[in-house]
Formats: structure tokens, C-alpha cells, sequence
């Protein structure tokens, strides 16, 4: 196949996967839109392999057959729990692959006819070069990092230590130069090369590191969107039109993501990156009396309510407590009363983390409502069961001026009828800022493991 | 010859501002899908990494690197797509009656 026919397959590819990325914004279309951008890299994939640029096969087929191996059993094996998790593996999959092409993009014949033989490098090749290998490997080291914290192979917390910035800045700083002197003299066995991969390695280190486990949202969307952008970069090195389109679609979607995520935390991108946020531990210090109440009374409760929205966080992936709040909505509901799940959108450790877990649990899809839905009804619940939530339902938010967290946006449970808390214990949520919440009037405390108290509730309903 | 950045470069702003408008209206319960699928999508250098890896040039290193390169592609499409597939599988709308296979109406 020549050029022509190979471009007008990556044309085609592109638009496949722009209706797939569309289809994807509604649960109806979604899994469609999914299939249909497949079918995109597939049309892309097989275009190339029949390409002349491609004349050898055996490398390509090992190579190929164990990455889908390895792909396709994570893919089926990882647990709805561990997405996070997963998703920060993948993008760290695709900054190195993008990485890697960027760098054998410096040898001759790989960029196609612009590069023609043996001919020198050009200027615009070796910047392009250089961003591949710089995005690249902020991508694969910042998302290994990044899956270090969510598996808790690594301390989640935030790690600081003074100068941090400036060693950070310095970073970046040698990096820049060291991709400057490339540019000036690009070879494959240029020093500078190397350095750069090094230090690129070492910024998406440091850049992850001073990231908190509440903040991870956050960062796995910019990571996703480090990753398109990766892409896009190594579309210019080797002059490919595909890559350059599909990068920046996969970019702009993680930017945007990576912003709703920032809005829901009232915080600004630099905040979140710099501030190392879940190490401080400040605000007003609340004291007051808990209530606590148990499983029997609260399925009293429970059973003369007529509205229950259920606002579950991390603790209930912990928990692994999902089927059971489902099995417990499902009574409610035959009970009549009215059962919702109100999620915010930080609420996990990546942006739509509740939802998935609640669907892997059979709850209906529409049964899940957005903080923004749910809030200005909230004074007609009568009870908010919050689960191994914290932060995203602290009124200090709302009052507090002092509070690290004032101003985020939160699920107003308090102004529900009544409050149920299930929490282990005492201890403060992630973020180590003590919620005023616990000390409501109308809070009722229900401690112990997510999914042992909500087996309890079930219990005493069914008596 | 000199162009040929200013084209790619036109292709990469308008791909940006068409993300933008086709994600800025996705809601937030399709989220995590969104971006496993995105980055099933960002797996296109995989098209990249084949063309590295099928060079019959001189020089094996450049082999080495784009048969690396097609092995993370390939687990980022691959499992990209696949976990995607699954998660979407599971989002389901309340049936109005016990359907067993296809709530969709």
C-alpha cells in the first residue's frame, strides 16, 4: 500500500474516533461509542502494518501478541475497587511507548521520506524529539508514582521537604537546557539525549510526589491528558497525521477533566500540584458531642423514611460495602421510600470512581445524581447515609473561613432531615480536618466497617 | 518542506478545540469510562511504534525500541478498550420490567 490510501485510513480513523468519543458523553451510546473508536485503531493498526514503512514482521508480532496478552488479562481481571489503579498503569503504558518512539524516531528511516536515508537530523524533528521524550517520561514515571500511592505501595500522604520547588524549578530548568544543547546537535548517542530521558524520569518523580491520596483525582486526569499529549508529540516527530489528531483529542479530554476536578475542589491546578495539600493540617479544631447510634434504631429509621440519599467516598471502596448499599437501596425501595445516590465528583480516587463501583453493584444508572441535583432538595431527605465520606460533606467548607477546604463546593447533607455517618472510628478524614458535621444535631454516628453496618441495617429491616 | 509543521501544527490546535467541545458535555457518572477510553485512544502511538519496529535499517537498537514501544502501545489499546468495554457493560438503566439481557427500549 502507498501513502495515499494508508492516509486516508488514518482519516477514517480519526473520524471514528471522534464519533466514538461523542457517543461516549451518554450512558445509552456510551459502550457504541467505545466499540466504534476500537474500530478506529484497528483501521489505524492494520493501515500501518500494510504501509511500506513496515517491512519486517517477527519483532512486530511478539511484541504485539504479548502486549495483548498482558492488556487483555488486566483488563479482565482487575477488580471495579482497584480502577484507579489501572488507569494510572495504562497511562503510564502509553507516556513510555510514546517515549520510546520519540526516541527511535532519531534513527534514520523511521520518520519516513522527510528524513530520506541517512540525512541529518532536522531542527524540527529533534524539538519534537525532545517534548515526545520529555512528556513521555513525566507520564510514565509521574503515573507509576501515582500507582505506587493508590495501590499503597508507596505512602499516599504527601511528601514535602523545604526547598522542594526550587529543586523542582531546577528540574525543569536543566531538563530545558539539556533539550536545548540536544537541538543544537541532535544525535542518537548525544549526552544530552540521555540526560534528557533522566531528568524527564526524575521531574515526573518529583512532580508526583508532593501529591496527596485525596488529591489523586486530579493528577490522573492530568496524567491521561499527559499521555494524549505524549502521543501527539511523538505524531510530529515521525511526521504522522493520526497521532497528532488522536493525541490532542485524548489531551483536551484529560485537561477538561483535570478541571472539573479542580472546580469541585475549589482549588487551582497549581494549588493542587504545588501545595502538597493533604500534609497540611490546619482550620478551626471543632468539639462537641457524637451520637451514636445503633444498627437497630437507625433501621427504624430507615424503615419510616420516605427519602434516603445515599452519599458514599473512598470508604466504601475500601470497604468493598457497594453491593450491600445496593441490596440495602432495594429494600428501601420496596418499602417505598424514594433511594438515590448523590456522588461528588472528587469523591474517590479518580473522577467518576463512585459511579463505576455503584453500577458494578447493579444500581441503576439513573438512580445517580450529581451534587448539584441533589442539594437544592436536599431538605426533603430524611436520611443521608454518608459512606466512609468525609471531606465532600463538611459544612466547615461552607462556614469556616479558616477551614484549608473553605469554599469547595460539598453535598449539603446536613441540611437533611437526618444524618447518618458510618465511619470507623474517630479518626479524621483524609485531608486531617476535623467536620463539624459529626457533632450535628441531626448526625447520628454509626461506627464500625462500612459493610459490616450496612449488613446490620439490612438485618434489623428485615425483622 | 517548510510548511509541513505549520499543517501539523493547524491540525493540532483545531484537534484540541474539537476535544474540547466533544468532552466538555460528558456527565460526571461516565467519568472514569471517559478516561479509560480516552487513553485506550491515546494508544494510537502504537501506529508510531509499528512503523519504528518495521524498519529494516541498519541499526538494531532502533528495532529494540520500537518492538518496546509496540509491547506498551499494545497493552495500553488492548486493556485500554477491554476495561473500558467492561465498565460500560455495567452501566445499566433501571429496567421497567425484569429484562433479562437488553434494558433498552
Amino acid at each position: 500500500m502507498n501513502d495515499l490510501p494508508v492516509n486516508l485510513a488514518y482519516l477514517g480513523a480519526a473520524v471514528l474516533f471522534v464519533f466514538g468519543l461523542k457517543m461516549l458523553g451518554s450512558p445509552r451510546t456510551a459502550r457504541r461509542g467505545n466499540a466504534l473508536s476500537a474500530v478506529g485503531m484497528l483501521v489505524a493498526v492494520v493501515a500501518t502494518l500494510l504501509s511500506k514503512g513496515v517491512v519486517t514482521w517477527h519483532w512486530i508480532a511478539i511484541a504485539a501478541g504479548a502486549g495483548a496478552v498482558v492488556g487483555a488479562l488486566a483488563a479482565r481481571l482487575v477488580a471495579m475497587t482497584s480502577m484507579p489503579e489501572m488507569v494510572a498503569l495504562f497511562n503510564g503504558s502509553g507516556g513510555i511507548a510514546s517515549l520510546l518512539v520519540g526516541a527511535a524516531a532519531l534513527f534514520p528511516g523511521v520518520v519516513g521520506e522527510a528524513a530520506g536515508g541517512d540525512a541529518a537530523i532536522s531542527a524540527f524533528t529533534a524539538v519534537t524529539v525532545f517534548l515526545s521524550v520529555m512528556i513521555g517520561g513525566v507520564t510514565f514515571s509521574g503515573s507509576i508514582v501515582a500507582w505506587g500511592k493508590l495501590a499503597e505501595a508507596l505512602p499516599s500522604g504527601a511528601l514535602l521537604f523545604t526547598g522542594q520547588r526550587l529543586v523542582n524549578g531546577a528540574l525543569l530548568a536543566a531538563l530545558v537546557a539539556c533539550g536545548a544543547f540536544f537541538v543544537h546537535a541532535p544525535s542518537v548517542d548525544s549526552p544530552y539525549f540521555v540526560a534528557v530521558l533522566a531528568l524527564a524520569l526524575a521531574l515526573g518523580v518529583m512532580a508526583v510526589v508532593p501529591i496527596g491520596g485525596a488529591d489523586m483525582p486530579v493528577v490522573i486526569s492530568l496524567l491521561n491528558s499527559y499521555s494524549g499529549l505524549a502521543a501527539c508529540a511523538a505524531g510530529f516527530a515521525i511526521n504522522n497525521n493520526v497521532l497528532i489528531v488522536s493525541g490532542s483529542l485524548v489531551g483536551a479530554a484529560g485537561i477538561i477533566l483535570t478541571n472539573i476536578m479542580c472546580k469541585a475542589m475549589n482549588r487551582s491546578l497549581a494549588n493542587v500540584l504545588f501545595s502538597g495539600f493533604g500534609a497540611v493540617r490546619a482550620g478551626t479544631k471543632v468539639e462537641g458531642e457524637v451520637k451514636p447510634i445503633n444498627a437497630e434504631d437507625a433501621g427504624l429509621i430507615l424503615e419510616a423514611a420516605s427519602a434516603v440519599a445515599f452519599v458514599p467516598g473512598y470508604g466504601m471502596a475500601v470497604a468493598q460495602a457497594q453491593h450491600v448499599v445496593r441490596e440495602l437501596g432495594e429494600m428501601l425501595e420496596e418499602n417505598g421510600c424514594e433511594v438515590s445516590y448523590a456522588i461528588h465528583p472528587v469523591a474517590g480516587r479518580m473522577p467518576g470512581h463512585m459511579n463505576v463501583l455503584l453500577a458494578e453493584a447493579s444500581v441503576p444508572y439513573d438512580q445517580l445524581v450529581e451534587m448539584d441535583d441533589v442539594n437544592p432538595r436536599m431538605a426533603n431527605i430524611d436520611v443521608a447515609v454518608v459512606i466512609g465520606a468525609n471531606d465532600v460533606v463538611n459544612p466547615a467548607a461552607r462556614e469556616d473561613e479558616t477551614s484549608p477546604i473553605h469554599g469547595m463546593p460539598i453535598i449539603n447533607v446536613d441540611h437533611a432531615r437526618t444524618v447518618f455517618v458510618l465511619k470507623r472510628s474517630m479518626a479524621s478524614g483524609f485531608a486531617g480536618i476535623d467536620n463539624p458535621l459529626f457533632f450535628g444535631a441531626n448526625t447520628r454516628m454509626l461506627f464500625g466497617d462500612a459493610k459490616a453496618s450496612i449488613s446490620a441495617l439490612i438485618a434489623s429491616l428485615k425483622e | 518542506m517548510e510548511l509541513v509543521p505549520v499543517y501539523l501544527a493547524f491540525i493540532l490546535a483545531l484537534s484540541i478545540f474539537l476535544g474540547f467541545e466533544l468532552i466538555s458535555k460528558v456527565p460526571a457518572t461516565l467519568h472514569t469510562p471517559l478516561m479509560s477510553g480516552a487513553n485506550a485512544i491515546s494508544g494510537i502511538t502504537l501506529v508510531g511504534a509499528l512503523l519504528a519496529a518495521g524498519v529494516d535499517g541498519p541499526d538494531w537498537l532502533a528495532t529494540v525500541l520500537g518492538a518496546a514501544a509496540v509491547f506498551f502501545a499494545t497493552v495500553n489499546v488492548v486493556g485500554g478498550y477491554l476495561v473500558t468495554d467492561r465498565m460500560l457493560g455495567m452501566f445499566k438503566k433501571r429496567p421497567d420490567k425484569p429484562a433479562p439481557e437488553k434494558p433498552e427500549q
